[in-house]
């Protein structure tokens, strides 16, 4: 197991490493840095000077070996934006892309299973169907799109809920919370639904077919044939045994909430990690960039490996055959 | 402000009540000021941001004319030309108390020409900063410069001691990520004090009841809430949803909508900026078209024919939905050298474009790459669009390429482009400022946005003479001379000048700057 | 008459083989279930709306020099104001005709969106196939690299191909570059599932007798995976494949939200759609509602479909 660990850990961080030199690599051609950081009167010798004093004259293998030794003593770099370390940025940041991305994960979650389970049972009841079809129409359309026309509905139209931003946040320590007055949690209501519509879906269809898969597996008929209660049936033995995959797919849709998060964060600017990244690109800003990105893979290489890891714990068998299925 | 205690933590409440008073504007545009300190960036935002809790010592008002601030009057000295003497204002305190006096202008001066600061091409020209007494100083100039006073109106005075006892004497080295006491804490002499700010995300600003002007402006907002918001759609959507009071950068199709809508309304005035076409006369031959051995550019009828092509009436009408200006020449109507005759120059004639293209030996035509912004300009993009199908029209086939403006702008100062889009402001109010940048020849630190490839030494020479040149008429006859040149040459293909508009809550009451940079002492609230 | 068997032999066999398919389970199943035969009808009026859209469409969008300005933001049904013409459905911000732009965007929405998935496709069964059937440090690089990808948000990874792709292109090819780019990038970050399926199944096949026999006869490697493993993968793939097709539709209309679609010259779906989110709140409602709903309908129809597919060929469901 350790052994196994180990080998599964370096692998990882060779991957990062590769990972990193091609985002550095990519980073040039976003754009020139330089543009935007002097105004229009710069002269040539301004723009060598910055030029030279960013190490934008190295090589991308030493810019990105600069980028690597700093990161390893826990510095960033500086944001050519907004002129600040961008570790201190992303942390200010985090906050409420985490927060934004429990509630949309937690909504997802609860909606997904209780609508599974409804579908699985009424498999071919009318309002079952009715649910899987329109669970379709969140997914039929795009993001940035579901997010506009909530917010037209919503705050322009009806008025209920704020267009923007967090509304007023609550300083705990290092941490900014939303979830403490009526406003920072009215203002969380539609980018969590934007955010989470998607995963809802997944999750959702993922419990229908793993309950309908259980629930023709020999022991539901054996518990049916014993006189079973159907909802003992249903919950005890059969939900029970649709929530491994369930929990994996979770896991691995971590990320895809995160990455969903810079459009829903765009769409309702919301002051997290994925507006910052929109904006760093738009303003070529390469240490907020390269940070953000190593972060994420960082973070999803552990997701990987942590879901790995328990694969193991679970069933060492699975270890020659895992990626087989889902 | 209220404090509340959660749990035992003591933790601080950041944002304002939900109970907003009529006091309070809620002001948001797409971008966030960059920092505080007042010499670190020469940008428009950040400069706006520090325009109310900091003080040049003139500004601008909403027609664009000199309005005293901390100087009351200014004039150059009657004993040498290369003096300017400003007299300042008297009884003015800054935010933490300290007196302003000439102590302080001089400091702010030298610091705003140190090595990291942004403003110190504006004030090249300065020498010295001298003090005649506590309320008089001196300006001394490497020669005579009529237009000075054009460069300090974005020049903020700090306190010489508050610096010095927060170590933040030296500009803020930003670019190398350096973070001072000044980056994030402001003392001016201006009308707002700094309460509270996360970049990007929230500044809140207090009025400064010992503001040396409180009984002179209307000072009716006690409180600035201000918001940057990123996409367009979501900023209307405040705007719509009452969430916000007073918007800049609001997309033009929108006008209508917030302006129809209960309690809302638009103003506009025209802004200080032009937009045009650049193309690439210079080269023998251009890589982005379709003929070989020949710029077709180089032929001025070529030029001529393209700009004959563009319907800037339609583009105003349809594109811009009537918020633009339709222009003859790259110059904003408030520029000095500017007049109604050269601006009304463009005209439009398909038939005569078409003869033109023939007479010049492209009577079939030719293509052509555009490089165009896509998040710069008011609409850059569907300008574009609309200049590429009108241009077919003539049989000048153009492919589009628009971008965000971090890959065009380096296209232009690269001279990688032969047919670009560009806009330009004039701070200055002064066509030597245009002329410095984009018509003489482009060598290392002028004629650097000049993507043209047009260099006449005679013209070069001419324009050189500007800056030093005290007889006014004589220099205005230069500028003319200048401008017919760049005219008869079609040097550039103007399209208009852009109109600001500002979206703004029924009892808010204010007038459009056409620097787009609001001076909330200036605004009432009903 | 001589010769009329050799005519009738191939028809004879065709008949037989559409009477099998016909008589299928799947059939069976399709004629019983009206939203799979209804999306099936609304997919195929809409793609061959779009192959036919100069056939059908009333002018050429795509063609700058033909456009009227003048023309621009028109509502449906109504005269333009100041040109007197009437439009289906109206005209966008540039005088397009909507309808036309939408069959002429529907059109680079579905090549887009089908070839990422064949891109994806090919690469996905190749790779999966090669790390199924030759095992070792091979398949850990190409698994390992699958599990990055896997995790790593899919328009980030197109957003940086994009990036490099714009960057590495000459620069008076980029123009025309933008949509074999987003058909790179989105295939690309869609392999994974079809790699992660097709090796799993290869794995099983592999040591079935009749593979191990095929291998004893001395058949090659590739012969053995193309003609005996690749057809037991089929119906799995093709469930992929569908619902793949949709979220690339999707993916693409997402990218141009972000700046990195099809050219506003040469709009996809989602490019019009970018630029009607635009007039949602001026009462251009058109530009926005009449592309929205035709990408609606389309992903929703593929997306019923496969959702059909997938359980019609989930022998353990029926």
């Amino acid at each position: 197991m350790l052994a196994y660990i180990i080998r599964r850990v370096a692998q990882s961080a060779l991957v990062l490493l590769i990972v990193g030199l091609v985002a550095f690599s990519m980073f040039r051609f976003v754009g020139d840095p330089i543009e935007n950081m002097l105004g229009q009167e710069r002269t040539v010798a301004d723009i060598e000077r910055l030029r030279d004093q960013l190490g934008l004259n190295q090589s991308i293998a030493v810019q990105y070996f600069k980028f690597l030794e700093g990161a390893a003593q826990g510095n960033l770099g500086v944001s050519y934006r907004q002129g600040r370390p961008v570790a201190e940025i992303l942390m200010e940041r985090a906050p409420a892309t985490l927060e934004l991305a429990a509630v949309s994960g937690i909504l997802a979650i609860a909606f997904g299973i209780a609508f599974g389970v409804f579908t699985a049972i009424r498999r071919d009841g009318i309002v079952a169907n009715v649910i899987m079809s329109a669970s379709l129409i969140g997914v039929s359309l795009p993001t940035f799109l579901i997010g506009i026309l909530l917010i037209y509905i919503f705050s322009v139209e009806l008025g209920w809920l704020p267009s923007f931003g967090r509304g007023e946040t609550v300083q705990i320590g290092n941490w900014s919370t939303g979830f403490l007055t009526p406003s920072g949690r009215q203002a969380l209501v539609l980018p969590a639904i934007t955010l989470g519509l998607y995963q809802m879906t997944l999750i959702m269809r993922l419990v229908r077919s793993e309950m309908l898969e259980v629930l023709r597996q020999d022991y539901i008929r054996f518990a049916r044939a014993r006189g079973l209660k159907s909802r003992a049936i249903n919950f005890r033995h059969a939900l029970k045994n649709t929530m491994v995959p369930v929990i994996t797919v979770i896991g691995l849709q971590l990320g895809a909430i995160i990455a969903f998060a810079i459009i829903t964060e765009t769409v309702f600017q919301w002051p997290g990690v994925g507006l910052l990244f929109i904006n760093a690109i738009q303003f070529v800003d390469i240490p907020v960039m390269a940070a953000y990105l190593m972060l994420i893979s960082v973070m999803f290489v552990m997701i990987n490996l942590i879901v790995d890891m328990l694969y193991f714990l679970v069933d060492p068998r699975l270890r020659v055959d895992r990626a087989g299925g889902h | 402000m209220r404090t509340t205690s959660i749990f035992t933590l003591g933790a601080v409440l950041l944002a304002t009540t939900s109970t907003l008073s009529a006091e309070t504007l809620r002001w948001a545009r797409s971008g966030d000021a960059l920092t505080l300190d007042p010499h670190a960036q020469n940008e428009g935002p950040t400069h706006t941001i520090r325009h109310q809790m900091y003080e040049p010592l003139i500004i601008r008002d909403v027609s664009g004319a000199f309005e005293p601030a901390l100087a009351t009057d200014w004039a150059p000295s009657a004993d040498d030309p290369n003096v300017w003497v400003f007299n300042l204002r008297e009884g003015v305190t800054f935010h933490e108390g300290a007196a302003f006096t000439a102590e302080d202008v001089i400091f702010s001066f030298e610091r705003a020409k140190q090595p990291n600061s942004d403003m110190k091409e504006l004030i090249g020209s300065i020498t010295e900063v001298r003090a005649v007494d506590d309320y008089t100083i001196e300006i001394v100039t490497d020669g005579p410069n009529p237009i000075l006073p054009s460069n300090l109106t974005n020049l903020f005075m700090m306190d010489k001691d508050w610096t010095e006892a927060n170590d933040t004497v030296n500009v803020q080295d930003f670019e190398g990520g350096e973070i001072t006491f000044a980056t994030t804490n402001a003392n001016g002499t201006g009308p707002y004090i700094l309460e509270s700010r996360e970049p990007d995300v929230k500044t809140v600003m207090v009025r400064n009841d010992n503001y040396w002007g409180i009984d002179q402006f209307p000072m009716e907002v006690t409180e600035i809430v201000y918001t940057p918001i990123q996409n367009a759609a979501t900023r209307v959507a405040a705007m719509l949803s009452g969430e916000i009071d007073f918007l800049q950068d609001m997309p033009v199709q929108d006008l209508a909508r917030v302006n129809d809508a209960e309690g809302l309304v638009v103003k506009q005035a025209p802004q200080n900026r032009v937009i045009f076409f650049g193309m690439n006369l210079g080269a023998d031959d251009i890589e982005a078209d379709n003929i070989d051995g020949a710029n077709p550019l180089a032929d001025v009828r070529v030029r001529q024919a393209m700009s004959m092509a563009i319907n800037r009436d339609a583009i105003q009408q349809v594109v811009m939905r009537g918020q633009s200006q339709p222009a003859g020449m790259i110059a904003p109507p408030f520029v000095n050298g500017w007049t109604a005759e050269m601006d009304a120059e463009s005209s439009t004639d398909v038939d005569g474009a078409k003869a033109l293209l023939a007479e010049a030996g492209y009577a079939d035509g030719f293509s052509l790459r555009l490089d165009c912004p896509n998040d710069r300009y008011v609409n850059d993009e569907a300008i574009c669009q609309a200049a590429v199908g009108m241009l077919g029209q003539i049989g000048v086939t153009v492919n589009l390429d628009s971008k965000p403006k971090a890959q065009h702008f380096p296209l232009i100062t690269d001279g990688q482009t032969d047919f670009y889009m560009l806009g330009w402001g004039v701070p200055t109010y002064d066509s030597e400022y245009i002329f410095n940048f984009l018509v003489h020849g482009r060598e290392s630190d002028i004629g650097t946005w000049n993507g043209t490839g047009f260099d006449n030494d005679e013209l070069d020479a001419k324009i050189a003479s500007l800056s030093s040149n005290t007889d006014l008429e004589a220099r205005n006859a230069d500028i003319a001379d200048i401008w017919r040149v760049v005219q008869d040459e079609q040097l550039y293909i103007p399209i208009h000048h852009q109109v600001l508009n500002w979206g703004m809550a029924e009892n808010v009451g204010i007038e459009v700057d056409p620097e787009d940079q609001p001076k909330i002492k200036y605004f009432t609230m009903n | 008459m001589t010769d009329l068997p050799d005519h009738t032999a191939p028809k004879l066999a065709e008949k037989s083989r559409l009477r099998a398919f016909l008589d299928s389970d799947i059939f069976f199943a399709f004629k019983r279930s009206p939203i799979a035969v209804v999306s099936t009808i609304v997919v195929t009026v809409l793609v061959l709306s779009a192959i036919f859209a100069p056939l059908l469409a009333t002018t050429n969008p795509f063609d700058s020099a033909s456009l009227n300005l003048m023309n621009g933001f028109t509502a449906p049904m109504a005269p333009n104001a100041f040109t007197g013409e009437t439009f289906l459905l109206g005209t966008d911000d540039q005088g397009r005709d909507v309808f036309s732009t939408i069959l002429y965007g529907m059109r680079i929405s579905l090549f887009v969106g089908v070839a990422a998935v064949l891109f994806a496709m090919v690469l996905g069964i190749t790779l999966g196939l090669i790390a199924g059937y030759l095992g070792g440090w091979v398949e850990t690089i190409i698994m390992r690299i699958a599990d990055v990808q896997l995790t790593f948000p899919s328009i980030l990874v197109a957003m940086l191909i994009f990036g490099v792709a714009k960057g590495i292109t000459p620069i008076e090819y980029r123009d025309q570059m933008a949509i074999w780019v987003l058909i790179i990038a989105i295939g690309l970050s869609d392999w994974v599932q079809f790699a992660r399926v097709v090796r799993g199944a290869t794995l099983v096949e592999k040591r079935k007798e009749y593979v191990e026999a095929a291998r004893l006869i001395g058949r090659k490697p590739y012969a053995i995976m193309l003609k005996h493993i690749l057809p037991n993968v089929l119906s799995p793939v093709l469930v992929i494949a569908t619902i793949s097709l949709a979220l690339a539709i999707i993916a693409e209309a997402t990218l141009s939200f972000l700046g990195v679609g099809a050219p506003p010259t040469q709009p996809s779906l989602g490019t019009l759609i970018r630029i009607g989110q635009g007039f949602l709140f001026s009462g251009e409602w058109w530009i926005l509602l009449f592309p929205a709903l035709t990408l609606l309908t389309l992903a929703l129809s593929v997306n019923l479909l496969g959702d059909w597919l997938r359980d019609a060929l989930n022998p353990r469901l029926r």
